[in-house]
């Protein structure tokens, strides 16, 4: 009897175990699918545009001006009234894949849902899963301010009609399984097309002018194209020089700035290094070699050659201490100028930007102080900051073009933030 | 910065490792450096503010740009935050500090707070005696009969301020002070709730800000312009930038 008992008792003790231990694993794997989905979420940048300034963690409400009025993005926390608490798994996929709401309503296309198409139904649901178990917040979501006739939903149609292509994201088999990762990442969550293609009057990218590079609207810096060569293509750059630029901010290449310094604080740098790497393998992978620029400029001769010899006594006093005689820097904080691709573009926009504005890259785990770059608006003229980029484009080997006056001039009222 | 939403604990633990890695820096900076490489010391990483701020931070001869050297860390560390989440606005800075982690902010307002280089000789100032014996009135004695309280009164009997968020006054140009009262009075210029200076702008009128911008330049350096320590006064009432 006793031993009929303990028997039983033995019995309810691990019945009991096996329930808590299932419900452990459940609970480990629902904990595992939200870790996941919040990875996956920073992978997307998600907060760039769906956390307001001061705002809290994903209620929306941040305007983002457009080239056709302003638009607030909306509330994703698990609220039932005001965000996403009503919605399924598959509403939350149809969204990210097809660019609608629940209710079959149309998207604007500010929400990158051409590359979030590429992204795979177990990461949609990850996402959606850790979306679901962030503290809901109550607030409404601002209506959008569109010109007409930009307010008419409507004509997204047309837009999706020819810039749209819905679906999940086809490896290609004759790459390595890394590329491919890398391309999964770059393309879809990564939306890195969303700058750094042409953006058309019509406020979309054509899939032939897929990652060549663009002004990008509304902020005035100049998203370059990933595959020339001239540009920030990364044919050669070692992986070593990529990964260490998109996790941490610098490398002994170059250093991210404006836009690109948003992406690497709220994004990049929390990916890990097996993904940081494939995507670098891709990046270095879609690099096509360039023919060398025509060295043609639209100034007269003349007048290029004072602006580059007044432009060497600018950079002697200004800025020599820094980065270098020989424009070599101090690579990774104080970066080379000497073949550095994005002094050297045909667009002279981000270094007329960078002496006027100055900057500081991101602070990252990598990198938790960074050195900054003095802005030299108040202290050059528009024809110094010309001289100077002039300068700077064209000695020690570079391969830039001479800039005008006027060209710092008008960059002197662009958009700061 | 998901980390200050999602894991609090994490956050603190990066604060206290950086802070950590800024004391290392500072005692390691001159042996650790290399010819390939910049100073690794704050001076060098806050090179970018000192073509407006000067290189301690002493101001430059442009008066709408203030001095920092000197100011209470906790003052400037809450003008670094408000800058950076657009609160404060001034594209420039707003700009500069976009991307920037709370601790590196908190040195850099560390790093000002403990440069010391001398006031400025007070520039004679453009107003009549007139004007300025009425701003020396509302700094030293407030208006009761229209709720201003004098300047003195909270930021301290020397206008030195006291720590670690009420900035002292001296070493300013009348420009910047004018500015920045208009910046209250119009709402441009916010801080935490309760905003107290937001509440005592609000009464002043144009020649208030005027008489008593003129009069705060005109103030010669005090023997100790050191922010006095917390708690040394009471404040008259309750303010968000300096909790009790």
């Amino acid at each position: 009897m006793g031993f009929k008992l303990s028997i039983k008792l033995l019995s309810v003790k691990l019945l009991a175990l096996a329930a808590f231990t299932t419900a452990a694993a459940a609970q480990d794997k629902t904990g595992d699918i939200i870790a996941r989905g919040e990875y996956l979420a920073r992978a997307g940048d998600c907060t760039a545009c769906h956390t307001a300034p001061e705002g809290r963690l994903f209620a929306g409400g941040r305007a983002m001006p457009t080239p056709f009025g302003t638009i607030y993005t909306s509330n994703i926390t698990p609220d039932p009234e005001t965000g996403i608490g009503k919605w399924s798994a598959d509403d939350f996929y149809k969204t990210m894949h097809s660019g609608r709401f629940p209710d079959g309503g149309l998207i604007y296309p500010a929400m990158p849902f051409a590359s979030y198409t590429k992204v795979t139904r177990a990461d949609s649901d990850a996402i959606f899963a850790y979306l679901r178990s962030i503290a809901p917040v109550n607030q409404k979501n601002k209506p959008h301010e569109l010109r007409f006739p930009y307010d008419n939903r409507q004509l997204i149609l047309g837009w999706r009609t020819l810039f749209f292509s819905e679906g999940e994201f086809k490896p290609d088999p004759k790459k390595s399984a890394e590329w491919n990762r890398g391309a999964y990442l770059v393309e879809g969550l990564g939306h890195c097309g969303m700058c750094h293609s042409p953006i058309n009057a019509l406020g979309g990218t054509s899939q032939s002018d897929a990652f060549k590079g663009g002004l990008i609207p509304m902020q005035n810096w100049y998203a370059p194209s990933l595959t020339s060569n001239r540009e920030a293509g990364l044919g050669d750059w070692s992986i070593k020089d990529i990964t260490d630029l998109l996790q941490t901010g610098v490398s002994m290449r170059g250093v991210v700035y404006g836009p690109m310094a948003e992406v690497v604080h709220n994004s990049l740098q929390y990916l890990n290094d097996e993904d940081t790497r494939a995507m670098a393998v891709y990046l270095k992978g879609i690099a096509e070699p360039s023919p060398p620029p025509a060295a043609s400029s639209a100034l007269p001769t003349s007048e290029s050659s004072l602006l580059i010899s007044l432009g060497k006594t600018v950079y002697d006093k200004n800025c020599a201490s820094c980065h270098g005689t020989q424009g070599e820097g101090k690579p990774p904080h104080w970066p080379p100028l000497a073949n550095n691709q994005s002094i050297e573009m045909q667009s002279a926009v981000n270094p007329i930007r960078m002496v006027l504005n100055g900057g500081y890259p991101p602070g990252t785990k990598g990198n938790p102080m960074p050195y900054g770059m003095p802005p030299f608006a108040g202290l050059l003229s528009d024809n110094e900051v010309a001289a100077v980029v002039s300068y700077i484009r064209t000695a020690w080997g570079n391969r830039g073009t001479p800039v005008s006056a006027r060209e710092a001039n008008e960059l002197r009222s662009a958009p700061l933030n | 910065m998901f980390a200050r939403y999602t894991a609090p604990a994490v956050a603190i633990a990066a604060i206290t490792a950086l802070a950590t890695m800024a004391v290392l820096a500072a005692t390691d900076g001159a042996t650790a450096q290399t010819v390939n490489q910049p100073p690794d010391t704050m001076a060098a990483r806050v090179e970018a503010c000192t073509p407006c701020h000067g290189n301690k931070g002493e101001g430059t001869s442009d008066v709408y740009f203030p001095r920092l050297a000197g100011k209470p860390a906790g003052y400037l560390y809450n003008q670094l935050l408000a800058f950076r989440s657009g609160r404060r606005k001034y594209p420039p800075m707003n700009y500069l500090l976009e991307f920037l982690p709370d601790p590196y902010l908190e040195a850099m307002a560390e790093y000002f707070a403990s440069e010391h280089p001398p006031l400025p000789q007070p520039a004679p100032s453009e107003v009549s005696k007139d004007v300025l014996a009425h701003g020396e009135l509302l700094a030293t004695s407030g208006d009761a009969g229209r709720n201003i309280p004098a300047c003195v009164s909270c930021h301290g009997p020397g206008l030195t301020g006291m720590q670690p968020g009420i900035p002292g006054l001296l070493g300013l140009r009348a420009n910047y002070i004018s500015a920045q009262l208009g910046g209250w009075r119009y709402g441009t210029r916010t801080a935490k709730s309760p905003d107290c200076m937001q509440l005592v702008a609000g009464h002043l009128t144009e020649a208030d800000v005027t008489a008593v911008a003129a009069w705060l330049a005109t103030r010669p350096a005090p023997s100790n312009p050191a922010p006095v320590p917390k708690g040394t006064y009471a404040l008259p009432f309750g303010c968000g930038s300096q909790p009790n």
